[in-house]
């Protein structure tokens, strides 16, 4: 038996005055019941959390006191990958029935401001400007590009892409598309990456109903399979967030890891995929990250990117609702809202940004701090 | 480079220094022969043996922090009118390990991955006491 995905629900990501991440994330709940048809009291389980707006399992105080479990999540840019994976596990165990996924958050404006200590590390690498994430993506995509003959111009066609599906998407924040040179002209932020090419920390919540498949033939909504819900950490030798050192002998990383295990549990290639939210933290994130979970050789994004082929419509379309790069990243809700998205393109419910031919495996793929990966597959 | 009292490195134990010829301090796993950068402290130093580095090696990548980071965790000296981006690495020390660090003396436009690098110390800030504070960099070698 299979785990369906039977409710989703999302507040706006971006900035909303005057709601804060928790209230975000009730409200995504309250519209995840809506659309599964189901009341907060059928929900036997949930797995929740945030970054930096508190504790999920305060949800309960506005949807009701039903005594139900309620696990909070802390595991960084994976937090909703990993709610989502221990709703999978409650319901795929037989343990339980009905369970929620929820993660929200509200970030500050500017760059995430982490404390050392808090990574293990010393605070010479703080004090000393080290400190940043956005750092860490530029000289990886820094490299990717001299290794692999990757363009300026490329960089700039993913953010042109990605504020393009934005325009299209209810849920996303930026809604105005971008054309190429604005891009390579913005101001620099860390080189290669301008301004245009990178996602901003901001707000949002998302929530999905998962169901044994015997509820949902009961419920009867469509039939969204979870086929994969993967979380995996690095090898030694890879090259991630916050690394005041790397290996000379090279390792694998967290997301090849957990997109083989996730091809392996879907029983599904790279191949058979219709559409793929991929982590684009930066607009060479999204590039490196296609080779990384399979789709495409080193390189070949070049060629991929002129031809427009991750586009809806394309061969393989990517984040259709903008990514990271329109959406903003709420931390707690980010690996959710790709979930999210994938199901609205299996349900063929995307209206402008619909994928067409009727999409039926859909994959996500998180990344984040210290060097970890959630992958879902979905089948409809 | 000669220390007074008021001179100090950024932490103690990073670098060899006042020297000569100064040495990042890494340190040596003792069941795997793995090298980490920096040497761990605390209860983890155990298992590691201090190694000075080479002073050598090669650029891995670059980038350039063009907004001035936000403090804490940042404690540079500069305020938004003073701040000059600043350019950041990984050199690779052959047959060590590969090290993060600052950039000093590059112009971006002409770096190049592989380009030979070499270890030099640098001022970091000044304190308020009136105590220079250092720390390392690599530069283009010479």
């Amino acid at each position: 038996m299979d785990v369906c995905i039977v409710g989703i629900g999302i507040h706006p990501f971006g900035r909303t005055e005057g709601v804060s991440g928790l209230e975000q994330g009730v409200f995504a709940a309250r519209q995840a019941l809506a659309d599964a048809g189901l009341d907060w009291a059928d929900v036997n389980c949930a797995y929740g959390g945030s970054d930096a707006s508190g504790k999920a399992d305060i949800m309960v105080n506005h949807l009701g006191l039903t005594g139900l479990q309620f696990i909070n999540v802390a595991n960084g840019c994976a937090t909703g990958g990993s709610a989502l994976f221990g709703a999978y596990s409650a319901i795929k165990s037989g343990e339980f029935e009905v369970a929620m996924a929820v993660g929200f958050d509200k970030h500050p404006r500017g760059s995430f401001d982490p404390n050392p200590a808090d990574w293990g590390l010393p605070q010479w690498y703080g004090d000393t400007g080290f400190m940043l994430t956005t750092q860490f993506f530029a000289a990886k995509i820094q490299r990717y590009m001299a290794l692999h003959g990757i363009s300026r111009q490329s960089l700039a066609l993913v953010a042109e892409k990605a504020f393009h599906n934005g325009a299209l998407a209810p849920h996303s924040w930026r809604k105005q598309p971008v054309d190429v040179d604005t891009i390579l002209n913005s101001q620099m932020v860390n080189d290669p990456l301008t301004k245009f090419m990178f996602c901003s920390p901001a707000e949002g919540g998302v929530a999905l109903l998962l169901a044994s498949e015997q509820r949902a033939r009961a419920l009867g909504v469509p039939l969204v399979r979870l086929k994969a819900a993967i979380v995996r950490s690095r090898q030694q030798g890879s090259f991630e967030v916050f690394a005041p050192s790397i290996d000379v002998e090279r390792g694998l990383g967290a997301t090849p890891i957990a997109s083989r295990a996730a091809f392996e549990a879907a029983g599904v290639g790279p191949e058979d995929v219709d559409v793929a939210q991929l982590q684009d933290t930066e607009s060479g994130a999204e590039i490196m990250h296609m080779a990384e979970n399979g789709f495409c050789a080193d390189g070949d994004q070049e060629k991929w990117l002129t031809e427009r082929a991750t586009w809806i419509g394309g061969r393989l379309p990517v984040n259709t609702d903008g990514g990271c790069l329109a959406c903003g990243e709420p931390i707690g809700a980010s690996g959710l809202r790709q979930v999210y998205e994938n199901v609205v393109q299996l349900r063929g419910a995307g209206g402008a940004r619909q994928v067409p031919g009727t999409p039926r495996i859909a994959y996500s793929h998180v990344y984040g701090a210290p060097g970890i990966s959630g992958v879902t597959i979905l089948e409809r | 480079m000669s220390s007074t009292s008021q001179q100090r490195p950024i932490a103690e134990g990073l670098f060899t220094w006042p020297a000569a010829e100064p040495r990042l301090i890494g340190g040596r796993n003792r069941e795997t022969g793995r090298i980490v950068f920096p040497m761990p402290t605390g209860n983890e130093a155990a298992r590691y043996e201090a190694v000075a580095l080479g002073r050598q090696g090669t650029l891995w990548s670059w980038t350039v922090q063009r907004f001035l980071p936000k403090s804490p965790p940042y404690a540079g000296p500069e305020t938004p009118e003073t701040f000059r981006p600043y350019a950041l690495g990984y050199v690779e020390l052959p047959g060590e390990v590969i090290v993060e660090s600052r950039l000093v003396d590059v112009d971006p436009e002409t770096l190049r991955i592989g380009q030979p690098m070499e270890l030099t110390i640098v001022p970091f800030k000044t304190t308020a006491e009136g105590v220079e504070v250092f720390t390392y960099a690599f530069r283009p070698a010479t």
